[in-house]
């Protein structure tokens, strides 16, 4: 795959003012991007966010101000020219119904001339990086599959000519939740992996979180209320607006933003099912724990039995439960706990690979939270950045 | 293995997480192709032409075993008969092909952005030319451009402007605009837009404009017969005015059967000419 990395967008008191309208959609917007940077837009409708958006491809005419991609200022060029290299993904996918997923992929690059070798490739390679079976799907129309299948076909078009800087305006605005979870996981996978520029519009505050490395946070006119990291706008939002947009869900959201790696795991005793249950207690006592884990041979959990129930048989029994408590270390912390909750313990088992590691409790999640309440301080908040002065 | 507890592993961002019962991406739904209908085409394919056969069988059975006056042979002998369909053919494709011509674009115009404030005007125009009486406007424009082939193809053309691009219109305003904002944002200029996403994407609706177009043009065409310009319609007034049934009957029957055998190669240029994207929706 390809290792171009994006470009720096940056947008220069960019004002757009609509003929017949008192208040301009955006009022004096300026902002930086740094290159290979995905930034998510959000705010409530009518903020001027994809108005905003849709000025960097220049889909909307800035009224006046610059933008400048790469360090070049975009708002001379010839627009067509500037599309084709901007990928730019809209809800639903917009794909062109009477195209098959090949010809949709090979749109820009029908645009620039490209050979159909050249092409065919790109799209054999564009479908397995977003996950669908090239020789499945490179010859079906858009109508023969699922939301979810065309808004993948949509960002693979998108990347199609490899542009530095991708733009999406809502793009998962339209599919079933669990569909938007599979997909956001796949962008920000293939972001590591191309480090494009991405920006991204959303109405969604908890899917800006996700996928921004940084959150732009718009009120009505495009008037910048905070613009920082996830972690930033959540334990330190700049003000009323920020706060209350965020919701008051905010240091539940903080979970979702740290892995159960994060936390230094607590120690388990480990057992093999036929160990002398004699041996597994003193060891157990010497560790000073009530409870052992059982693994299998590749040290996968088995069970997570007590003492108490090892010293009722002889030798550690083989028994699988079926129920056990797991989370991976790569795990957010809110996954740990709604795990917690379905199994009704009070902690989990921490795996690597699948490998028991460690366990993580109730407590250690909660004393998490209290140290990110002590983090949320106003000398933090002036870290963030905030709008110039209008 | 003991339990070494992990340093915090941030390589992976905030959200690195799979499940690990689930490592692979659950397939999603495939949805299966449209149903179609006998043998993969529209049932009326097959039935319009079944139709057009039997007419015209009947005719020539009727044709053949009828006695004649001597007028009526003269004028329904088989070369004078196919003068009759050849001219009426002509008033209707000539006049099509220019209804085509003149009303895609149009409509193509009036879509246009920068040409939204003349679309009613247009639309209102071709609404009235189709609104008028044809039988007076045939004959006014006799009295302006003397009779003949040209002045009927002339109030022909004006009297079905209409359903083409009232049609060109509905089809071009049906896309998605998500589709056409798509297309721009790819780098898609207008002209290229238009050519290759708008205009394919209105096809189903534009031929079914063609198609009604055509049909209303083969029987308005009998009209011709009133400034000397031919076709059908002679059979049909020479058989009123001079009471001859079957000048009448055949001129009317050759009418209905080119109507419907016109209708039907339209229907069929509508089915194979359709994206085969959109088959199935719209056809």
């Amino acid at each position: 795959m390809s290792q171009t990395t994006g470009v720096s967008i940056e947008l220069e008191k960019v004002i757009k003012r609509y003929r017949g309208q008192e208040k301009p959609a955006v009022k004096e917007l300026s902002i930086a991007i740094e290159a290979g940077e995905t930034v998510a837009i959000v705010g409530p409708s009518g903020c001027g966010k994809t108005t905003t958006l849709k000025m960097i491809n220049r889909l909307i005419e800035p009224s006046s101000g610059r933008v400048l991609i790469g360090g070049t200022d975009v708002t001379k060029a010839d627009a067509d020219d500037l599309r084709q290299g901007i990928g730019y993904v809209v809800q639903a996918g917009g794909l062109f119904p009477h195209w098959t997923v090949e010809k949709n992929i090979g749109a820009v690059p029908g645009l620039l001339g490209w050979d159909k070798a050249r092409t065919r490739a790109r799209v054999t390679e564009l479908l397995d990086l977003v996950g669908l079976d090239p020789e499945v799907f490179r010859g079906r129309f858009p109508k023969e599959m699922s939301g979810g299948q065309q808004q993948r076909v949509g960002v693979a078009r998108a990347l199609a000519a490899d542009p530095p800087v991708l733009l999406m305006d809502e793009p998962f605005g339209a599919v079933d939740p669990i569909t938007r979870v599979r997909l956001q996981d796949q962008l920000l996978a293939i972001q590591e992996e191309l480090h494009k520029t991405i920006v991204i519009v959303t109405h969604d505050v908890d899917e800006a979180i996700k996928l921004g490395d940084r959150v732009l946070i718009l009120s009505e006119g495009g008037q910048i209320e905070q613009f920082g990291t996830p972690e930033e706008i959540l334990t330190a939002p700049a003000n009323a607006f920020v706060e209350e947009f965020v919701g008051a869900g905010a240091t539940l959201k903080h979970l979702s933003l740290s892995s159960v790696g994060e936390i230094p795991s607590a120690p388990v005793v480990i057992a093999r099912p036929g160990d002398p249950s004699e041996e597994v207690a003193a060891r157990a006592k010497e560790a000073k724990l009530s409870w052992v884990v059982v693994v299998d041979e590749e040290d996968r959990p088995r069970a997570w039995p007590s003492v108490s129930e090892v010293l009722s048989k002889p030798v550690v029994s083989t028994y699988v439960d079926q129920r056990l408590p797991v989370a991976e270390r790569t795990a957010t912390l809110a996954d740990a706990l709604d795990v917690m909750l379905a199994a009704s313990q009070g902690g989990v088992l921490v795996t690597q690979r699948g490998k028991v590691i460690g366990a993580l409790t109730i407590e250690q999640v909660a004393q998490r939270i209290r140290e990110r309440q002590a983090l949320a301080n106003p000398e933090q908040a002036a870290d963030t950045y905030r709008a110039a002065p209008s | 293995m003991t339990a070494a507890a992990g340093k915090p592993d941030l390589s992976k961002g905030p959200q690195g997480f799979t499940s690990p019962k689930t490592p692979k991406a659950p397939r999603e739904a495939r949805i299966g192709p449209t149903p179609r209908f006998a043998g993969g085409v529209p049932i009326d394919l097959i039935l319009e032409p079944l139709l057009v056969v039997v007419g015209v069988v009947g005719y020539l059975i009727w044709h053949a075993t009828q006695d004649f006056s001597e007028t009526e042979a003269v004028q329904l002998q088989w070369s004078k008969l196919g003068e009759s369909v050849g001219e009426h053919i002509q008033l209707t494709v000539v006049s099509a092909v220019l209804v085509v011509l003149i009303a895609i674009p149009l409509g193509i115009l009036v879509t246009r952005k920068r040409f939204a404030r003349v679309g009613p005007i247009i639309v209102g125009l071709a609404n009235i030319g189709q609104a008028a009486p044809v039988l007076g406007m045939v004959v006014l424009f006799a009295m302006w451009f003397g009779t003949g082939f040209r002045t009927a193809v002339a109030a022909l053309v004006v009297y079905a402007v209409l359903p083409i691009l009232q049609n060109t219109v509905t089809g071009l305003r049906q896309v998605d605009d998500r589709v056409i904002e798509a297309a721009r944002g790819q780098g898609f200029s207008a002209f290229q837009t238009l050519l290759r996403v708008e205009l394919p994407l209105s096809v189903p609706v534009i031929l079914h404009g063609v198609r009604t177009a055509l049909v209303i043009l083969v029987g308005t065409a009998t009209l011709g017969t009133f400034i000397g310009a031919g076709g059908l319609g002679v059979l049909i007034t020479t058989g009123v005015t001079l009471y001859l049934p079957p000048l009448l009957f055949s001129g009317a029957l050759l009418v209905a059967l080119l109507a419907l055998a016109i209708d039907w190669l339209a229907r069929l240029a509508e089915y194979l000419l359709a994206p085969r994207g959109l088959r199935g929706v719209t056809a």
